[in-house]
């Protein structure tokens, strides 16, 4: 029981990247029904750049605040440079750039920063921590602290700002939005760049458990899809839960089913399985084409 | 009185198709215009044009300044709101979110949320339904949400697309009671696009009649009416 | 002058001209083993395996507009068809091909049909996550006996058959040259006809071709079993040439080069997957002396700025600089 019980702990710990990664990945579909495939690069390149101040002997609070705020900017940057042009362009054409820049962010990171693994420090205590009869590892708590007051800042951003409502109003309507002042292009940039910043904090997050490398986040990506389609890849809300419930899922069936060896395949089926079965996920809103 | 809107030599295309073949109108400040014509005529066009919606050549001064090639949401921030036909709404926001996107480029926060209850007082029913998702709302609701959120703007020019549209009556004559209402007490300028052309003769001042993206006919709303034209085509007796 | 003859006159001295044009560049493509290190005929050996794969991606994702970003892992099926085939049960190289190419489109088709009610991104989001799983799955532990995990599976070099006087390489190439003329032959009769007129109807007007009687599920399903099977014979013909086959070489980045080499080369052209897989066998290993992500970063920026600057890809500018050479020509000869 409580092996089970720790089970469950660390798959709500990795659920909680996958929560983080996969609401960034919805906040760039909701606005622009575009999948960013790039998303995991750039989370993995923003956390080297932590990596790289932490390394130059910068404290650990002060690089991850900095490089939220860089990973923001390079977010803004890459919508307004690279994605606008291709706004309209077909889906293909889409998906091409950002395949491309999920080559340049990785290639990139391995120019500079080699392909060997590094260690990403925790801000949290090494000891685990006891809570009653059952230990847990104080990164995994941390980890898990921090994505969710993440969400909830997120939350009341979007829910209680005019600035958040307004980027609800131009994902949705982006007509009517420009016909009440909002500026359309920038809330999409802005969409990007705090896309690129929460993913930023869950690459941070991931790296000490999985030690940095290019490759770091790919899997992570995967679950992230898993985790977005679960929950309805137009709901913010259902894909956090999705993230968590996917991470939970992850971890029980690897440790008492498939095995460690599988879990990329078990990804896979997931993604194929929910796109067949339920194309809306399970929160998501039901979508009918007209022709 | 002096023009608040001039337009001259406006032409608006989609695409290869063209639409308006330049036209000229006026609106005088504080007054009610009203442009009329048949299905396809251009009459949402024109007001597309004029927020810079379709592509579109000429000149179009607001206030004396040239506004033709400025972007939308600046167009929206000298003060004109525009009410599209198809009503705009943000159909996954509540009634009151509406509301303050309509405010959204306001600053003087406290007038805002007195303009809530402004707003309110015209319209009664959006206040039950304030916190209900706004797609939920009846065509009717709908459009008074639309006009009200145009009217969070406080602009000085009010761009109406067939408020009449798919509506009953007896709504229709509530939120053009409200119109006049609007225009006399708040001093709001409008320009009413409307297929009811014995309705919106009744509210405006002056009125255009274009066919086929030209102006054909223009002129006080009481003459307009007398026109025998008009009457045979538009009005029906 | 009538104005129509000068376009006639201009495609039909073409035709002839085109068709000696074609038996001088075999000819050519013939003799290269002689005239170039056995190294480098393995590069175009290659060259003419990549060909094959992107063709295929090409006929999926160019012809009919489906998304692929998981070509690599159909590369790895046929590939690792051909080696356990070879290794476990000592079927000879040659008759590995076909079977492989079978396997593939059967895997193909089975991935298709629920493939089928996906559409564009949400088929790049299903392929995208086969490619990434596949190693994975090449590594499972209950398929070792077969598939050798990590260390993977390592395959003799073919002899030349019937005592020819050339070595292992010059004999690979002519292998693989002759599988991948009929493979193109194959897909140029295939994608001429109706067939072809059927897959661009069904990415460009789905409902207007359903509505003409284009059965779309059959086409859609079919065209990704045929892709993939072309692609399986390429991961076939590329295992007997790299003599080796391991998970780690069939990642998500060898999706991503076949996704490169189609858009490089020209989507939804035959041509255009020989001139992808020149660009995906050389460039890297041109790059490869400045860094080893150096590749990678060309491909990255490629792929973007073919997307912008030059979105119909070699093969579609060769086309457009060809009619404008012969636009200037015909003008020339009729004054």
């Amino acid at each position: 029981m409580d092996a089970f019980l720790n089970q469950v702990f660390a798959g709500l710990a990795t659920g909680g990247i996958y929560a983080s990664v996969a609401l960034a990945l919805v906040m760039i579909y909701q606005a622009t029904h575009q999948v960013n495939f790039a998303q995991g690069e750039i989370a993995m390149f923003s956390t080297y750049i932590a990596w790289t101040m932490i390394d130059a002997g910068m404290p650990y609070w002060p690089a991850f605040f900095l490089t939220i705020a860089i990973a923001f900017v390079l977010g803004v940057l890459i919508e307004r440079v690279i994605v606008r042009p291709v706004e309209q362009a077909p889906v293909l054409s889409v998906v091409v750039v950002f395949i491309g820049l999920l080559v340049i962010f990785n290639s990139l990171a391995g120019w500079i920063y080699t392909y060997t693994i590094k260690v990403f420090p925790s801000p949290f205590p090494k000891e685990p921590l006891h809570v009653g009869d059952h230990f847990f590892s104080a990164h995994q708590l941390g980890a898990v602290g921090v994505t969710l007051v993440v969400l909830a800042l997120l939350y009341a951003f979007f829910r209680y700002t005019p600035l958040g409502l307004a980027m609800r109003a131009a994902a949705q309507n982006p007509t009517s939005s420009r016909l009440v002042g909002i500026r359309v292009g920038w809330m999409l940039a802005l969409g990007w760049g705090l896309a690129a910043a929460i993913g930023a904090i869950a690459g941070m997050m991931v790296a000490p458990t999985v030690y940095l490398d290019p490759n770091m986040m790919s899997g992570i990506l995967l679950y992230a899809f898993a985790a977005a389609l679960v929950g309805g890849i137009d709901n913010p809300g259902g894909a956090v839960l999705g993230g968590f419930m996917v991470g939970v899922l992850e971890n029980l069936l690897g440790a008492y089913v498939i095995g460690n060896e599988l879990k990329l395949a078990f990804a896979l089926v997931l993604i194929v399985g929910v796109l067949v079965v339920r194309p809306s996920g399970l929160f998501g809103r039901v979508h009918v084409t007209r022709v | 009185m002096a023009a608040l809107l001039e337009v001259s030599k406006l032409h608006a295309a989609y695409g290869p198709t063209r639409v308006l073949h330049g036209i000229d109108f006026a609106l005088e400040e504080g007054s009610i215009t009203t442009v009329l014509g048949a299905n396809g005529a251009g009459k949402t066009t024109t007001l597309r044009a004029l927020c810079n919606m379709v592509q579109t050549s000429g000149e179009i001064r607001f206030g004396g300044v040239r506004i033709d090639g400025k972007a939308t949401e600046d167009i929206v921030r000298l003060g004109i709101a525009h009410v599209p036909d198809g009503r705009g709404t943000f159909v996954h926001l509540t009634t009151e979110e509406n509301l303050r996107l309509g405010a959204y480029v306001r600053r003087d926060k406290r007038e805002v949320e007195q303009d809530f209850e402004r707003i309110y007082g015209y319209f009664p029913r959006l206040k039950e339904r304030r916190n209900q998702q706004a797609g939920t709302l009846s065509g009717g609701e709908q459009q008074m949400l639309a006009v009200s959120r145009a009217l969070m703007l406080r602009p000085r020019l009010l761009l109406l697309d067939e408020p009449s549209f798919g509506l009953a009556p007896l709504i229709v004559r509530e939120i053009f009671a409200i119109m006049r209402t609007i225009n006399q007490s708040e001093k709001v300028s409008i320009l009413l696009v409307e297929q009811n052309a014995a309705m919106a003769l009744d509210l405006a001042d002056h009125a255009y009649l274009i066919e086929t993206g030209r102006v054909v006919l223009s002129g006080s709303a009481d003459e307009i009416k007398q026109n025998d034209a008009v009457r045979r085509s538009y009005l029906g007796y | 002058m009538t104005p129509a003859s000068p376009l006639t006159a201009a495609s039909a001295a073409p035709g002839k001209s085109r068709r000696i044009a074609l038996a001088v560049l075999l000819l050519a493509i013939c003799a290269l083993p002689f005239l170039v290190t056995n190294y480098h005929t393995f590069q175009l050996t290659m060259v003419l395996v990549y060909a094959i794969a992107l063709l295929g991606l090409n006929i999926l994702t160019g012809y009919n507009g489906q998304i692929s970003l998981g070509h690599g892992a159909f590369y790895a099926i046929g590939a690792y068809v051909a080696a356990i085939l070879m290794d476990k049960w000592g079927v000879p190289y040659w008759a590995t091909v076909p079977v492989a190419g079978l396997v593939c489109l059967a895997a193909g088709f089975l991935f298709g049909l629920p493939a089928l009610r996906l559409e564009g991104l949400y088929l790049a989001l299903a392929t995208f996550a086969l490619g990434v799983s596949m190693p994975q799955l090449l590594k499972y532990k209950h398929l070792e006996y077969w598939t050798g995990g990590v260390q993977g599976i390592v395959i003799m070099k073919p002899d030349p058959p019937f005592g020819l006087p050339i070595n292992q390489d010059q004999w690979l190439y002519y292998f693989t040259l002759a599988i991948a003329l009929v493979m193109f032959l194959l897909g140029w009769n295939l994608l001429r006809g109706r067939v072809g007129r059927s897959l661009i109807a069904i990415r460009d007007q789905p409902i207007a071709a359903e509505a003409m009687g284009v059965n779309n599920s059959l086409y859609k399903s079919l065209a990704f079993g045929v892709s993939a099977m072309y692609t399986g014979v390429a991961g076939a013909l590329g295992a007997i040439a790299v003599q080796f086959v391991a998970p780690d070489s069939f990642n998500i980045f060898l999706s991503i080069t076949f996704l490169v080499g189609i858009v490089i080369g020209g989507l939804a052209s035959i041509p255009g997957a020989i001139y992808g897989a020149i660009f995906i066998q050389f460039v890297p290993n041109i790059a490869d002396q400045i860094s080893k992500a150096a590749p990678w970063a060309i491909y990255g920026v490629f792929m973007i700025g073919f997307v912008y600057l030059m979105p119909v890809g070699v093969a579609g500018a060769i086309r457009i600089a060809w009619a404008r050479i012969r636009r200037g020509s015909g003008r020339n000869g009729q004054q």
